[in-house]
């Protein structure tokens, strides 16, 4: 998944729709409808053999389906090197930065949801323009920097990078969320003497359960995939995620064990597409999140 | 009672954790960034880093590699996002008005599917999708036409790889906005005798333009970056054909250890990102913020 701005409050509007675009008579019907069975072939058809080959023992690369299937590559990578502990790193990496990224969003939020001013605009601006910046090309002197000072290998500081990475984007989204809170409900707790913090956190956070897991979840789902910057902030087999050393065992093993290789992409795969459906089967498709792509 | 109950000093105080993490883990190495590219600094652990000027920029200028791989990204961008993912996204979003609720869900769900998997996975599924031996050719040999498509056509096999793991942001961007176009418009334009393609053309198109500008920025500078798909399918090759900038980059600074010389590139890569991220900022009403 990848990372894109989009405002996440406004949940997509459902409107009844006549069927405009295409008559729902006659031959320009049956076209919609191959058309629409196409593109789910053509989506599905990347997926079969990963799928088909979890499953037969001794699968290689070429798709030769023998009818004979069984758990064995499961069982065969279900171990602490191959899965468990990729997987606990991939865990701990992925919610560190969630966690941090959360802690520090939700006060930079508040001022911007809160006040209009000018300092707080050009720096709303500033969070969008480093929104799109390529992570990917900010790696190299991140590396430099990291290796300069001994972070290397090191995985609180690769989950501080990562942090600070999905802080625009964070603060974006919670400053968004913020703003469907009415500040009529704070004036309240102003008036009986209540300082920010206090409205921020007896008031805004609790109305925000909602908000603040979508971001939680957002981050920890896009980290969870993210390959690069552990690939190249982790050199030490023993702390790298499930992304890099899924990796290693497909150029290692991939072309003799696709099997295994196809049942280990699965067991990492699970959590976050089930992490996605849960969420998005609460709020919406896509977590609600494309409701309004500004413009 | 105002609004600014706040203390200014308490209002800047908030945003500390926030600056204290972008300033020294995203700020930091892109100043450090602007200056390491111009030493020679490299991996191999040489003691002394020199200055040398716009060394690195002026090899980077006669470097024919470099300039392929510009190349190789422009084709990928334009062509897996701007044609590939922008347009099959809106053809799926129209396809899909109005379609029953359980064919919605089915189409909807499988190409969101390939969005929620994550990109190195993304690439074993082509990578046995398109193998010599893998399930394309298996159904293409029926029709003769079955070929090593990571070798042959590399790009072209990348950038289909794209589009299957993009288009679901661009088809949920384009079913938003097309949420919003009013019924009414349509029945109008059907009354005086639109055809389908015409009310496409004058009425839908038009109302949803800023949806595609914002939508074509966004993707764009997904792409531009795009690097663990393409390393797990081809790892830029055979040869360079498929080695796009972000894997040049890689190559350059980790396997030849030029860290300076990849800093440069990366700041390139950085620059042309700054510009479609400024047209983007650009493109967002002042007032909606």
């Amino acid at each position: 998944m990848s990372q894109t701005l989009v405002k996440p409050a406004a949940l997509p509007k459902t409107r009844p729709t006549a069927d405009l675009t295409a008559p729902g008579r006659g031959p320009s019907r049956y076209a919609v409808w191959i058309a629409l069975l196409i593109v789910a072939i053509a989506f599905l058809l990347p997926f079969v053999w990963l799928i088909v080959a979890s499953i037969q023992p001794g699968a290689a690369l070429s798709a030769h389906i023998a009818w004979k299937f069984s758990a064995r590559n499961f069982a065969d990578v279900l171990n602490v090197d191959t899965i468990f502990r990729p997987m606990l790193n991939s865990f701990v990496i992925s919610a560190g930065t969630a966690l941090l990224t959360v802690a520090a969003a939700v006060p930079a939020a508040y001022p911007l949801s809160r006040y209009r001013t000018r300092f707080g605009r050009i720096l709303l601006y500033t969070i969008l323009f480093s929104t799109g910046l390529p992570i990917t090309a900010v790696m190299v002197p991140v590396y430099t920097m990291y290796s300069q000072f001994g972070l290397t290998d090191s995985v609180p500081a690769l989950i501080l990078f990562m942090a600070a990475s999905s802080l625009p984007f964070a603060i974006w989204m919670m400053k968004n969320f913020m703003d469907g809170v009415p500040v009529s409900l704070e004036e309240a707790a102003w008036t009986d003497g209540a300082g920010w913090l206090q409205s921020l956190r007896h008031i805004i956070l609790p109305l925000m359960v909602p908000g603040l897991t979508v971001v939680f979840v957002f981050t920890f789902v896009l980290q969870w995939g993210n390959f690069f910057v552990p690939f190249i902030l982790l050199q030490d087999p023993a702390s790298q995620p499930a992304s890099v050393t899924i990796y290693t065992f497909f150029s290692t093993y991939g072309q003799v064990a696709y099997g295994q290789l196809a049942a280990f992409a699965i067991l990492y795969t699970a959590p976050v597409v089930l992490l996605y459906s849960a969420l998005s089967r609460v709020f919406g498709g896509a977590f609600g999140l494309t409701g309004a792509v500004k413009g | 009672m105002s609004i600014a109950t706040a203390p200014r000093a308490a209002r800047i105080g908030a945003f500390v954790p926030a600056l204290l993490l972008l300033g020294v883990f995203f700020a930091g190495p892109l100043i450090w960034s602007v200056y390491s590219a111009f030493t020679d600094v490299a991996l191999t652990g040489s003691a002394t880093v020199d200055f040398v000027g716009f060394d690195n920029f002026t090899t980077l200028w006669h470097d024919a590699q470099f300039w392929n791989s510009l190349w190789l990204t422009l084709i990928f961008v334009v062509g897996s996002a701007v044609i590939g993912q922008n347009t099959l996204g809106l053809l799926i979003a129209l396809l899909m008005r109005g379609r029953a609720k359980l064919t919605r869900a089915v189409v909807s769900g499988l190409v969101i599917a390939a969005w929620t998997v994550p990109e190195t996975v993304a690439g074993f599924c082509w990578y046995s999708y398109l193998h010599r031996d893998g399930t394309l050719n298996g159904i293409l040999g029926w029709f003769g036409l079955s070929q090593n498509w990571l070798y042959t056509t590399p790009m072209l096999a990348v950038i289909l790889a794209n589009v299957w793991r993009g288009t679901a942001f661009s088809m949920l961007v384009y079913q938003a906005a097309l949420n919003d176009v009013p019924p009414e418009l349509h029945e109008a334009a059907a009354v005086d005798g639109a055809s389908a393609w015409q009310r496409l053309r004058g009425v839908t198109l038009p109302l949803i333009r800023r949806s595609i500008v914002t939508n074509l920025m966004l993707i764009t500078l997904q792409t531009l970056a795009a690097f663990g798909l393409i390393y797990v399918m081809t790892k830029g090759g055979p040869g360079n054909k498929s080695s796009t900038t972000p894997i040049y980059m890689y190559q350059e600074s980790f396997q030849f250890y030029k860290l300076g010389y990849g800093t440069a590139m990366a700041l390139v890569l950085l620059l042309i990102g700054a510009i479609f991220s400024l047209i983007y900022v650009r493109l967002i009403k002042v007032d909606d913020l």
